[in-house]
């Protein structure tokens, strides 16, 4: 087999940072792709069309973005690893699919290439979004990678992480990393976390199919297994019958949401950088981080102890990680490209202990090292 | 007391169901499995779907793979499972507003396709679940929940629709015809192929009593019969008048190559792979 057929690339590219989400995809098994065309997310779909025959998987163009996020919730059931791209307009058409997702605990992962209304300028302006979109009540795993290299580690991550909770998980990418070409180091397969969904251990009539093991999740058959189960969005008892019940309502609720959050351990992710003396720590996620940790550089230069707690996870919210930074600075400052929502996260936080600032900027340009700067000097005066 | 054989087809716990007395969606249910029966259908391989409403509901009861819940999206689940396993059997169960209301284009696009999975349209010409408001299938004049007077709209021809886009097998009936009905239903399992079985019923709780002004089932599945015709006379009806009746038949059967996915490698010699 030559290379080019090979699901995982290993070895170092120059790639656009849509196609280091579509190889992060195939190295963690993805065999499903669909979707709809949407810029600046079609190199994600371009590339999947060509790389799913290569590998023995299926390629889907929906008529729509509904078409798209239901195929997968289907491909995803008969066994499928699955995984669809769009941009934030389409995004929200999708938000039906993601709450059924949620509710029917079923892996599959979305990636949102963010972009301003329409125009494809540069924005984190869906942060929220994807939070809070769907109907119902739910808990939501996105992850913001902020580069090149971190578009083909998170894609990666996301699959394990839906595979492991039952559930699907949003990559927050955006304009500038989408359509950003930069260094990518693909390992060995070998050297490649796989995470599969448990199937159950015992024969169709001992399974009871929404009864949860310790961790909160229940094993997932495939289709055509012979365990013969239920889906429905509608509240589900732990055989998945339709039960309209207070009791069964608020104890499948609480544990599709405390299986998320129970996990945080293993959830969220974050990185610091100067953080163990810092003053100062800027919080950013997604490329706001790297504007953020030249600015946090260059500041140092200049004495100013400064630091950066860049969020990798952005839902469920890395809590202890904002808390440990604004017990330890005086001044958080809270930087995104938007009007100002993760914000409102941060300041829930950390105003309890230091001072929050909000660094924001809605042009569709994504912040210069100079601006941070300039924001660090002005936070200390 | 012996239990009825066909019980075992269906989900243990799930009766009684919940339609209401004398609904048509019912009878389909009854219709499918005997149609399933009478060709050994393994239902191991079966996935039942329903998106949302009163017929969305049969699949609950089928004692197979089954999704519900989500309103006209039953053909994008179908989608997914069919291309990531061909190997299984995916039947939907719409409603009228499922199939071409919210779920319209879907089913164009499917049939266009063809889409290799049975699509049985329960056409009881109104949102029954939701209070009887009128669908894109209630005939002209009628009176509903939201026509106080009367409706105004032209009724869709699902067959006709389902036809045009590309749908390889496809039928109308009514609950007033179980035999054909079902014979239909069993035609359909056996294609290969985008098979939509359209069945006409009644829904004696709302339809019945908004536009028929009758909540009696019988009377109400006899306007239906009343007003349904054969291919043969429908060609002598014309305009205005052809839109108040239903057109009962099998309309088309015919063999054109499955949807195996957007990007599929082809075969020398031109032929789609598979």
């Amino acid at each position: 087999m030559d290379k080019k057929h090979n699901r995982v690339l290993t070895g170092t590219h120059f790639m656009l940072g849509n196609y280091a989400v579509v190889e992060g995809a195939l190295a963690a098994g993805c065999d499903f792709f669909a979707g709809y065309p949407i810029t600046p997310a079609n190199e994600i779909s371009e590339r999947m069309a060509e790389r799913m025959p290569e590998i023995g998987g299926k390629f889907l163009q929906g008529e729509d973005e509904l078409c798209s996020i239901y195929a997968l919730t289907g491909a995803s059931l008969a066994g499928a690893k699955a995984m669809t791209a769009t941009a934030s307009a389409g995004f929200n058409y999708m938000q039906e699919g993601i709450g059924y997702a949620v509710a029917s605990e079923i892996p599959l992962v979305i990636v949102d290439v963010q972009r301003c209304r329409g125009e494809n300028f540069a924005t984190q302006s869906d942060v929220m979004q994807m939070r809070w979109g769907a109907s119902g009540d739910h808990e939501l795993i996105v992850l913001a990678p902020s580069s090149v290299q971190e578009s083909f580690d998170c894609t990666i991550r996301a699959f394990n992480l839906a595979e492991r909770y039952r559930t699907p998980v949003v990559v927050m990418s955006e304009t500038t990393i989408a359509l950003m070409r930069e260094k990518l180091v693909i390992p060995e397969p070998d050297a490649i976390e796989i995470v599969n969904r448990k199937k159950p251990d015992v024969p169709p009539e001992e399974f009871i199919p929404f009864r949860a093991e310790k961790n909160g999740i229940p094993p997932l058959p495939d289709f055509g297994e012979g365990y013969r189960i239920l889906h429905s969005l509608n509240p589900h008892d732990e055989r998945g019958g339709i039960a309209w019940d207070p009791d069964v309502f608020e104890l499948l609720y609480d544990r599709i949401t405390g299986k998320i959050r129970a996990h945080y351990d293993d959830i969220v992710q974050t990185e610091g950088f100067f953080l163990d003396d810092a003053h100062i720590v800027l919080i950013a996620y997604g490329s706001e981080a790297r504007p953020c940790l030249d600015a946090v550089r260059d500041a140092r230069q200049s004495g100013i102890k400064a630091g950066l707690l860049k969020l990798v996870t952005v839902w469920p919210v890395p809590e202890r990680e904002i808390r440990a930074v604004a017990e330890q600075a005086d001044i958080v400052l809270a930087v995104e490209m938007n009007i100002g929502k993760y914000a409102q996260e941060i300041e829930r936080i950390a105003c309890e202990y230091s001072r929050v600032t909000r660094v924001t900027k809605n042009r569709g340009l994504i912040h210069t090292t100079g601006e941070i700067y300039r924001a660090i000097e002005g936070a200390i005066k | 007391m012996r239990e009825n054989p066909l019980r075992r087809y269906l989900r243990k716990g799930s009766l009684p169901h919940f339609f209401c007395p004398g609904c048509g969606a019912a009878q389909v249910l009854n219709y499918f499995v005997r149609a399933a029966d009478s060709i050994n259908l393994d239902f191991d391989k079966l996935v039942g779907i329903g998106g949302v409403g009163c017929a969305a509901r049969i699949p609950v009861y089928l004692n197979a793979e089954a999704l519900h819940g989500v309103h006209g999206r039953t053909l994008p689940w179908a989608t997914g499972i069919k291309l990531h396993n061909p190997d299984l059997k995916v039947v939907i169960f719409a409603g009228d507003g499922d199939a071409v209301a919210i779920g319209g284009n879907h089913l164009i696009q499917a049939a266009r396709r063809n889409l290799d999975v049975t699509m049985i349209v329960v056409n009881n010409l109104n949102f029954g679940m939701t209070g009887g408001q009128a669908a894109p299938t209630t005939p002209q004049k009628l009176t509903t929940t939201t026509t106080p007077y009367g409706n105004r709209e032209k009724p869709f021809d699902i067959c006709k629709l389902a036809i045009t886009a590309g749908a390889t097998f496809v039928s109308r009936w009514n609950t007033a015809k179980p035999m054909r009905s079902m014979k239909a239903i069993k035609k359909a399992l056996q294609h290969k192929g985008f098979s939509l079985v359209e069945i006409v019923c009644q829904c004696p709780t709302y339809f019945g009593r908004k536009a028929l002004h009758t909540g009696d089932a019988i009377k109400a599945m006899e306007w239906i019969q009343e007003n349904s015709i054969t291919a043969k006379e429908a060609d002598k009806v014309h305009g205005e008048e052809a839109l108040k009746h239903f057109v009962l038949g099998d309309f088309i059967e015919k063999i054109e190559p499955i949807f195996e996915g957007s990007s599929v490698y082809f075969q020398e010699g031109g032929e789609c792979d598979g």
